[in-house]
């Protein structure tokens, strides 16, 4: 926002009750009521507010205080936003970017847990990113509001708070990661464990379980949904030859599935057990903090789709 | 000249049955026709009421004395409307308008047009009363019925005809078609299918002119926005979180409802609690003018005020033109349930005719010169249709084109660099 003041955010709550997850905390008062809006409650109005300006060439940042809310203004993420670049042949391109957290919370119940990632990762003209850590979260938002294309930016509540380790690098005012490229966030050689957002961390804690039972993980971090980084989830596979997908989503035409697909096109050969899914539970997410335990993917879960896909369900050293 | 202030539109229930007459000098046809219901309408709520108060319940009648609107027009020194060159450019624009969407059904018929195409003829009065007032860097937001908008705002013929034959030289490069139709060039903003988009994108459009005085310190700017839809789209959401919006921040845009009384095959009475939906806009703080839209000149007048407003940074207003289009909703629509005297009466109100008519009646033209002018548009449609049949369809390659402004948005590829940098891709023969 300092560097370029045609960029301005949008969204309920986000300037004087300082962000619904204080995300855009002191932004109000650096910047002012005319660059950081309160708006009132209307999803498909101000979405379709923010592709307007974005048709005149201002980059607005548009914030849905959950992906879920997003469903009232979808109309307008893929419709005018998505598809506008294409239907006009290049004369009006969308410079815009949907953010907000995505995917379940804890106990906030069915209506308020989905997440999007499956659905917009399908359409075609949206960029999508699902950051993981602070490095990831910089970056890729720098990346999302100097991209000339829509981006819906899917952040996470449960990550909000939780602290990661940054380098002198990343915190340079120009830091940028590519669109399009995943992160292999812990080498491995047995299998490849695929993750996005929350479940990154989730899987690098399988990592070390399996690490302990002699089972070497190599962990990808997506970061970016669509594209989606085929050639690094494919050269892992083919190194370590078994792979296994997480996502957080519900588990039929998710992100995991195309991963599986693209994984049997193109290194089909290279498979040495079938592909492992690790996907939530195929329900709405009850409310219960037991039955949402069990709704959404744990470490646990994890631990054994990664022995499956080794064929072990022992550890090596007890196998004779 | 009378500014508007926002005391005198305070939300106050006009009554229905006052007997303020109209004062007007001007010898335009102003058909106090009631209203005529569809027969076999049985939405009965507001029809009764409208009939009840029978010939004088035409509702502009209030409005518009109530409204300085009739007011500056008594207050002007000169009998006339609109000097002779402007009532012949009114004309031509109207021509144009009506000739193409009948060339448009005549290619259809002929199979060169596909798909959907949605046609204006009768309502050309509304696209050629506000849009000639435009400036180029001024924009308008449409819907599927578009064409007529594209043409008014200067968009070429030839461009208009190739696109909808689907063809590279199309405004869109064949890429958008009937629904689609977007210039960069003269800020025509779409084009949108589903109706109600449109609002927001417009909504969005008026706030990018305030930003760019308020925040990018440029104070020459001063583009206004219009954003044309029709009278179903008055009931969705969208169409309420814009009015609100709009005028909680004051933007310059007006919001034009072309309310042909029709939504495919659903009429308005049946759709609509409150059918006068110029009363909408002072619920939300704005102005809520009902025009005529079958009278060019009188749509012209109320435009005029209403740009202006929104120019002079005053907010938005709602205007609610009263209009008919004389073909189906769309070219594949069998038009069964519209009654043909309703119909019948709507031909009798052609805007054509009207402005002709005036024009003949005060001299500002004859009939050479209007004769004249369609022969010219007669001319320009025929080279239209000649250059976009000779237009070379979408090379192959251009179905992956324009997906993103950055196209390594298409990612990395198998090895290892981005798909975009293989020349087989532009080529469209790179696997994706």
């Amino acid at each position: 926002m300092s560097a370029d003041p045609k960029v301005f955010l949008m969204g309920e709550e986000v300037g004087e009750y300082q962000g619904a997850y204080k995300i855009s905390k002191g932004l109000l008062e650096k910047y002012g009521p005319e660059r950081v809006l309160d708006t009132p409650i209307t999803e498909a109005g101000f979405a379709g507010i923010g592709v307007g300006a974005a048709y005149y060439g201002l980059r607005p940042v548009v914030e849905f205080m959950t992906f879920n809310f997003s469903m009232q203004a979808i109309d307008h993420i893929i419709n005018s936003a998505a598809k506008s670049n294409y239907m006009s042949a290049g004369q009006i391109s969308v410079p815009i970017v949907f953010r907000g957290p995505n995917g379940a919370a804890a106990g906030v119940g069915a209506q308020h847990s989905q997440c999007y990632a499956s659905w917009y990762g399908a359409c075609p003209g949206l960029k999508v990113l699902t950051p993981y850590s602070s490095e990831d979260a910089r970056g890729l938002l720098k990346a999302a509001i100097r991209d000339p294309d829509p981006v819906v930016f899917l952040e996470n509540e449960l990550l909000y708070g939780e602290s990661f380790p940054v380098t002198a690098e990343a915190l340079d005012s120009s830091f940028c990661l590519p669109i399009g490229k995943a992160k292999i966030e812990r080498e491995g050689k047995d299998v490849t464990i695929t993750a996005y957002s929350k479940m990154v961390g989730y899987a690098l804690k399988a990592a070390e379980t399996l690490a302990k039972e002699g089972i070497s993980a190599e962990v990808i971090n997506l970061r970016s949904i669509r594209p989606l980084d085929r050639s690094t989830i494919n050269n892992s596979v083919r190194k370590t030859n078994r792979l296994v997908t997480v996502e957080e989503g519900f588990p039929q035409h998710g992100v995991g599935a195309e991963i599986c697909t693209s994984v049997i096109e193109e290194s089909f050969g290279y498979l040495d057990a079938p592909v492992e899914r690790i996907a939530g539970a195929d329900v709405p997410m009850p409310y219960a903090a037991n039955l949402e335990r069990m709704a959404v993917p744990q470490v646990e879960d994890i631990v054994r789709a990664a022995k499956r896909a080794c064929y072990r369900s022992v550890p090596l050293a007890a196998a004779a | 000249m009378m500014s508007f202030t926002a005391t005198k539109f305070a939300p106050s229930p006009l009554p229905l049955n006052s007997t303020i007459p109209r004062s007007n000098d001007k010898p335009l046809s102003f058909s106090f026709d009631h209203f005529k219901p569809h027969p076999s309408s049985s939405f009965l709520g507001s029809t009764r009421t409208l009939l009840r108060f029978g010939a004088l319940a035409r509702p502009h009648a209030r409005t518009r004395s109530s409204s300085p609107v009739s007011a500056v027009l008594l207050q002007q020194t000169s009998n006339l409307l609109v000097t002779k060159e402007e009532g012949l450019e009114l004309y031509e624009d109207m021509i144009l308008g009506r000739f193409f969407e009948d060339k448009c059904a005549e290619m259809y018929y002929r199979g060169k047009m596909f798909g959907f195409v949605h046609l204006y003829n009768g309502q050309e009065a509304v696209s050629t009363g506000f849009i000639k007032l435009l400036k180029k860097e001024d924009s308008v937001v449409s819907t599927y019925r578009d064409h007529v908008h594209a043409l008014s705002k200067g968009v070429p013929s030839r461009q208009v005809m190739s696109e909808l034959f689907g063809k590279a030289t199309g405004c869109c490069r064949g890429q958008g078609g009937s629904m689609h139709m977007f210039s960069k060039e003269h800020n025509l903003l779409g084009g949108f299918a589903f109706i109600g988009e449109g609002i927001p994108v417009a909504t969005g459009a008026a706030f990018t002119n305030k930003y760019k005085r308020e925040v990018l310190n440029q104070a020459d700017a001063d583009h206004v926005t219009l954003a044309f839809f029709g009278d179903g789209t008055c009931n969705n959401g969208q169409f309420f979180e814009c009015l609100n919006m709009a005028a909680l921040w004051k933007l310059p845009i007006v919001f034009v409802v072309e309310n042909n009384l029709w939504a495919i095959g659903m009429s308005h009475l049946r759709a609509t609690s409150d059918p006068q939906i110029y009363k909408k806009g002072p619920a939300f703080g704005m102005p809520g003018v009902h025009v005529d839209g079958m009278d060019v000149l009188k749509v012209r007048e109320v435009a005029k005020e209403a740009i202006q407003r929104a120019r002079r940074g005053e907010g938005p207003t709602l205007v609610e033109c009263e209009t008919y289009r004389f073909r189906g909703h769309s070219l594949a629509d069998p038009d069964e349930l519209r009654d043909p005297a309703e119909k019948e009466h709507y031909a009798g109100r052609d805007p054509i005719a009207a402005l002709k008519k005036y024009l003949f009646e005060n001299n500002l033209a004859n009939e050479q010169e209007l004769k004249a002018i369609e022969k010219k548009i007669d001319e320009v449609l025929e080279d239209a249709v000649e250059f976009a049949d000779n237009s070379p369809l979408p090379p192959r390659s251009q179905l992956l084109e324009n997906v993103f402004a950055d196209p390594k948005g298409f990612g990395i590829g198998p090895d290892g660099s981005y798909r975009c940098e293989d020349p087989k891709f532009t080529q469209g023969t790179a696997h994706v």
